[in-house]
C-alpha cells in the first residue's frame, strides 16, 4: 500500500542554475533525488541531511520544510497524527535516532556564569597560565607522608588518567557508526591529551596505537570483550544504561554486520547484534560490584573501572551505590543524550535531565563522605563549552560529548542514524559512504572544536579570576538560576539571580 | 586621615619572635596603623600567642554575645559541657571611633574526661564551636584556642587595639588586620582574625574559589556560618594539619599548589607528590587574589596565592619574622633590618618557635 504520509521536506532545485553535473544525486544516500532529463526530487525520501546542497557547485539546491497546514489543533500535533498514520500503516514501533529533540525544559539555558569585579580581580588566560588538567579516578580521603626532613609519599593512589581537556567523546560503537568515525576520533583524543570510547562494539585492530586514549567498554552483550581487549585501554567501562534509551538493549541488525564487525564483535558475520535490556549476570548491585572487581583482576588494578547509567528518578542513591560497589567513574547520561536507533516512545518520554541528576548525586555522594571515592562523568547533551562550564561547576568531573563530536564531523543530526543510510560517512557501514569521511579531516575537525572549547572555557575561568580547573569543580556559588522555582534551585544547590553571596 | 573611599584592599600585618620573646601589643598595633588607608573603618583585629601563660592548658574562649540572653544561653551551654576554670569581662576602655560593641566576655575552660570517649579533645572543641554558630543565637566565638586569643571588632585596627587595651598583653606572635569589606558586611564577628583551636588568619583579598572549598569542608563535618570567605581558610589547616596530619609545608602547598607546568620540570619524587596532592586536594586549592597571615602556637606562616594578586613583604632582624601588606608597616617598627624580601607568588614563608620554646 502506498504510505498517505506527505513528505516532511521540499527539495527545491533551481533549474536556472543546475548544470546537471549530477553530483546532487551521487551524493543523496536515502534516494530522494533522481535523474529524469533533469534533477528531480523525490521529496518523500527526503530527510533534510543537506547533503546535496552542501555539494551542489551552483548553490541550487534549497530544502524546506513542506508547508502543507493542518488542520488547528494544539493537542493533535501534525507529528502525533503523522506517528498514527506511520503506525496504522506499519503496525511497529516507531523507530529514531539522535537525542531527544522535544522541547523539555533545557536547564543550562537558565544558569548564568559569576564574574569578577574589582575586589577579586579577574585573570587574562593570554597572560597567565589557565590549567584545564584533569585526572579520573578514585582519590583517597587524605594523603600519608612519611619521613621528616625528606618526606615521601606513603599513600600509594588508585590509577588515575590524565585529561589535558574535561571533555571526552562519548560511547558510539563501531557498527552504529564508521570505523572512519572512530579512527577520527581516536586520532583526535590522541593528539588533545583525552579519551575516546569503544561503546559496546569491541575494538577495531585499527585502533591499536591509540590504546593508552580509548575507554574500552563491556555492555550487556559483551561483545568482542577478552582480556587482551580489557587491558588494551586507558580505562574500562560497564554500560548499565545510556541516557537515550535507559533500561532496554540495543539491537545492530545483521545487514551492517559485515567482515570487520563480525571479527571486531566476535559474532558471525550476517547476525544480527542484540545487547539485552540488563546484563544478564547483573541483577542487582552486588553482581555489579562482582564485575568491577573481575575487570580489576584482568586488569591488575591498573585500569580505573568506569559504570555508565543513564540518568532516572532514582539516580543519586543509584550512584551512591555504584560508588560503594568500587567504581571508580561514574558516567550519567541524561535524558537528552544520543543514541544510533531506539524505541522514541524511549528517547522521548524516558529519564531525567542530567543537570538534575548531576546536582543530586553531587550532593548525595558529599553528604555520605564518597564524593572523593569516583569522578563524574556527565553526558547527555552537552552542546557547547558554556554547558561543560556549568556541568563542571554543578560537581562534575568532566563532560562527554557525542552528538556535538558528530556535528563537527559533518553529521546535520537528521535523526536516521538507524536507517544505515548516513550520507556523512558517519553512521553507516556502506563502504561507498564511509569513504565520504576521511579520518584525518574529521580528527582535524574534532580538536578543532576541543581546541576553541578549551580556549573558551579559559575565557571564563579567567573571568571568574581562578585559575584551575579544581577550583570551578562543585563550586555552585558562582552560578545563578534565572527564571527556576524554587524546587529547581533547590534540587541544582544554586541560588536565585539577584542573590549576592 | 580619611579614606578616600577606593578599595584599597586590607591591611595585614604579623610579627615573631621565634626565640620566644614575649613583645608589648603597642608594637603591632603601631605597624598596622602605619596602613590606615588601606581600611576603610568597618573591621580591625588581633591575634596574640602568649598571652595566657598562667592557664596555658586550658581553652580559652573570646566570645561576642549580641545580648544577655545569648550569653545566658552560653553559660548554660558551657556548664554542661565543660569545666569552666575562670570567667571574665574582657577588658576594654571607651574609645573614640568604636560604637556598639557587643558583649565580650571570655572563659578558660577544661574538657572534662568523660566527655572524650569517642572523639578527641580538639575535635570536642572543634565541635563545640561548630554548634555555638548554628545553635546559640547571638553568640560568636572569636577565639577557641589555647594561650592564645583574638582581639576584634568593627572599627580601624587602632582604634581596636587601643578599645581591647592591647598595651597590656605581650606576646611572642602577633597578628593583624585593617579590613575595607566589599562582598560582605562589616560585624564584629566579620572582622579578622578568623580563628578555630589555635588556628588563627588574617586575610587580605577575597577566595574566588570559596563555593567549592566551603563544600569540601562541609563534607568533613565544618558549618561555615561566617558569612565570609576567610574562614574557610582556618578550617582547612584544621582539617589538613591537624586532622590529615599533613607536614605543614605540605598542606600549604596544597592551598597554593605549583602550576602543572612547574610540577611537570620537578624531579620524580618531587612531582609524585606534587601530582598526588592536586589530584586529592584540588578542592582545597585557594583560588583569587590573597595574602594572608596564619598563626598558630608553634609558628607563623604568610602565603600569597599563586599569582600573586596581593602584596606582602617580608623581613628579618635577629630572632624577629616579620610580615605585612607594606614594607612601610614593617619599617615603622624596625626601621634596621638584616634582610627583607618579597616573598614570590605561592611560595610560603615560615616562622618557627624555637624546639623547647614555649
Amino acid at each position: 500500500m502506498e504510505s498517505q504520509l506527505p513528505a516532511e521536506f521540499i527539495v527545491n532545485i533551481d533549474h536556472e542554475r543546475c548544470r546537471k553535473c549530477k553530483r546532487c544525486v551521487m551524493n543523496c544516500s536515502f534516494s530522494a533525488i533522481e535523474f529524469k532529463d533533469k534533477v528531480t526530487a523525490n521529496n518523500r525520501q527526503c530527510v533534510a541531511c543537506h547533503r546535496c546542497a552542501t555539494f551542489c557547485p551552483e548553490n541550487a539546491i534549497t530544502i524546506i520544510h513542506n508547508p502543507l497546514d493542518y488542520k488547528d489543533g494544539y493537542n493533535w500535533s501534525p507529528e502525533i497524527r503523522k506517528n498514527i498514520l506511520k503506525q496504522a500503516e506499519s503496525g511497529g514501533i516507531i523507530l529514531t535516532g539522535m537525542g531527544n529533540p522535544k522541547p523539555y525544559p533545557i536547564y543550562w539555558d537558565h544558569m548564568l556564569i559569576d564574574a569578577c569585579q574589582v575586589t577579586n580581580p579577574s585573570i587574562d588566560p593570554l597572560r597567565e597560565p589557565m590549567e584545564l588538567r584533569t585526572y579520573l579516578g578514585a582519590k583517597p580521603e587524605y594523603l600519608e607522608f612519611e619521613g621528616n626532613n625528606d618526606v615521601s609519599l606513603k599513600t600509594e593512589l588508585a590509577p588515575q588518567v590524565k585529561l589535558d581537556i574535561p571533555i571526552v567523546f562519548a560511547a558510539m560503537s563501531y557498527g552504529a557508526i564508521s570505523l572512519n568515525a572512530h579512527k577520527a576520533l581516536a586520532i583526535a583524543a590522541k593528539r588533545m591529551g583525552t579519551l575516546m570510547n569503544t561503546g559496546e562494539g569491541g575494538l577495531h585492530e585499527d585502533l591499536a596505537g591509540y590504546t593508552d586514549r580509548i575507554i574500552v567498554q563491556v555492555a550487556s552483550g559483551r561483545f568482542g570483550v577478552t582480556s587482551k581487549y580489557l587491558n588494551s585501554s586507558a580505562l574500562v567501562e560497564i554500560k548499565i544504561g545510556q541516557g537515550a534509551k535507559p533500561g532496554i538493549g540495543g539491537h545492530l541488525p545483521g545487514e551492517k554486520v559485515g567482515e570487520d564487525i563480525s571479527k571486531t564483535r566476535m559474532i558471525p558475520v550476517g547476525t544480527d547484534a542484540l545487547s539485552p535490556a540488563p546484563h544478564h549476570d547483573i541483577y542487582s548491585i552486588e553482581d555489579l560490584s562482582q564485575l568491577i572487581y573481575a575487570i580489576k583482576e584482568t586488569t591488575d588494578y591498573k585500569k580505573p573501572v568506569s559504570v555508565k547509567i543513564a540518568a532516572v528518578h532514582n539516580v543519586a542513591a543509584i550512584a551512591s551505590g555504584i560508588v560503594r560497589a568500587g567504581a571508580d567513574i561514574v558516567m550519567i547520561d541524561g535524558f537528552r543524550g544520543g543514541t544510533g536507533a531506539a524505541p522514541m516512545i524511549i528517547r522521548d518520554h524516558v529519564g531525567i535531565p542530567i543537570e538534575l541528576a548531576l546536582a543530586a548525586v553531587d550532593d548525595r555522594l558529599r553528604q555520605e563522605g564518597i564524593r572523593n571515592r569516583a569522578s563524574i562523568l556527565v553526558g547527555g547533551s552537552i552542546r557547547q563549552s558554556a554547558d561543560v562550564v556549568k556541568a563542571i561547576a554543578l560537581g562534575a568531573d568532566a563532560c562527554v560529548i557525542g552528538t556535538a563530536s558528530l556535528i563537527a564531523m559533518g553529521c546535520r543530526v537528521c535523526q536516521k542514524c538507524y536507517t544505515g543510510n548516513c550520507a556523512w560517512g558517519i553512521a553507516t557501514q556502506k563502504p561507498e559512504l564511509v569513504r565520504r569521511l576521511n579520518p584525518e579531516v574529521g580528527a582535524d575537525r574534532l580538536c578543532n572544536l576541543l581546541t576553541a572549547w578549551g580556549h573558551e572555557i579559559q575565557e571564563v575561568l579567567g573571568s571568574l579570576g581562578i585559575n584551575a580547573i579544581e577550583s570551578l569543580r562543585g563550586s555552585r556559588e558562582r552560578l545563578r538560576g534565572v527564571g527556576l522555582s524554587q524546587e529547581t534551585l533547590d534540587i541544582l544547590g544554586i541560588k536565585h539571580a539577584g542573590i549576592g553571596q | 586621615m580619611k579614606s578616600d573611599g577606593i578599595p584599597s584592599g586590607c591591611a595585614i600585618s604579623g610579627l615573631m619572635s621565634e626565640d620566644g620573646r614575649r613583645i608589648g601589643g603597642k608594637v603591632i598595633i603601631r605597624s598596622i596603623a602605619c596602613m590606615h588607608d588601606r581600611s576603610n573603618g568597618l573591621g580591625g583585629g588581633f591575634a596574640a600567642y602568649g598571652i595566657y601563660p598562667k592557664r596555658k592548658d586550658m581553652y580559652a574562649f573570646h566570645m561576642m554575645f549580641d545580648n544577655i540572653q545569648a550569653k545566658e544561653n552560653t553559660e548554660e551551654f558551657f556548664k554542661d559541657h565543660f569545666n569552666v576554670d575562670k570567667d571574665e569581662a574582657i577588658p576594654t576602655q571607651r574609645q573614640n571611633g568604636i560604637s556598639n560593641p557587643p558583649i565580650l566576655w571570655r572563659y578558660f575552660l577544661e574538657v572534662p574526661e568523660n566527655k572524650l570517649e569517642f572523639l578527641s579533645e580538639r575535635d570536642y572543641v572543634t565541635k563545640t564551636v561548630m554548634k555555638i554558630h548554628s545553635e546559640i543565637d547571638g553568640a560568636f566565638v572569636a577565639s577557641s584556642g589555647m594561650n592564645m586569643g583574638a582581639f576584634k571588632g568593627v572599627g580601624y585596627p587602632e582604634d581596636i587595639g587601643s578599645f581591647y587595651k592591647l598595651e597590656d598583653y605581650s606576646a611572642y606572635i602577633w597578628t593583624s588586620h585593617g579590613r575595607f569589606p566589599t562582598n560582605t558586611p562589616g560585624w564584629w564577628g566579620g572582622a579578622h582574625p578568623f580563628t578555630l583551636l589555635d588556628w588563627s588568619v588574617v586575610h587580605n583579598g577575597e577566595i574566588s574559589s570559596y563555593g567549592i572549598n566551603k563544600r569540601y569542608l562541609e563534607m568533613f563535618g565544618y558549618k561555615l556560618e561566617l558569612r565570609t570567605d576567610t574562614e574557610v581558610i582556618a578550617y582547612m589547616f584544621d582539617l589538613l594539619v591537624r586532622k590529615h596530619k599533613l607536614p605543614i609545608e605540605k598542606a600549604v602547598e596544597a592551598l597554593a599548589a605549583p602550576f602543572w607546568k612547574d610540577i611537570d620540570r620537578m624531579e620524580p619524587q618531587k612531582k609524585k607528590m606534587a601530582i598526588a596532592l592536586r589530584q586529592v586536594y584540588g578542592s582545597t586549592l585557594l583560588n583569587g587574589p590573597f595574602s594572608i597571615i596564619i598563626g598558630h602556637n608553634r609558628g607563623m606562616i604568610g602565603l600569597n596565592d599563586r599569582i600573586k594578586l596581593r602584596p606582602m613583604t617580608a623581613a628579618r632582624k635577629d630572632d624577629m619574622l616579620y610580615m605585612a601588606s607594606e614594607e612601610s608597616a614593617i619599617r615603622e617598627i624596625a626601621p634596621d633590618l638584616d634582610e627583607v624580601w618579597s616573598p614570590m607568588a605561592g611560595t610560603p614563608v615560615f616562622g618557627t618557635l624555637k624546639a623547647g620554646v614555649e
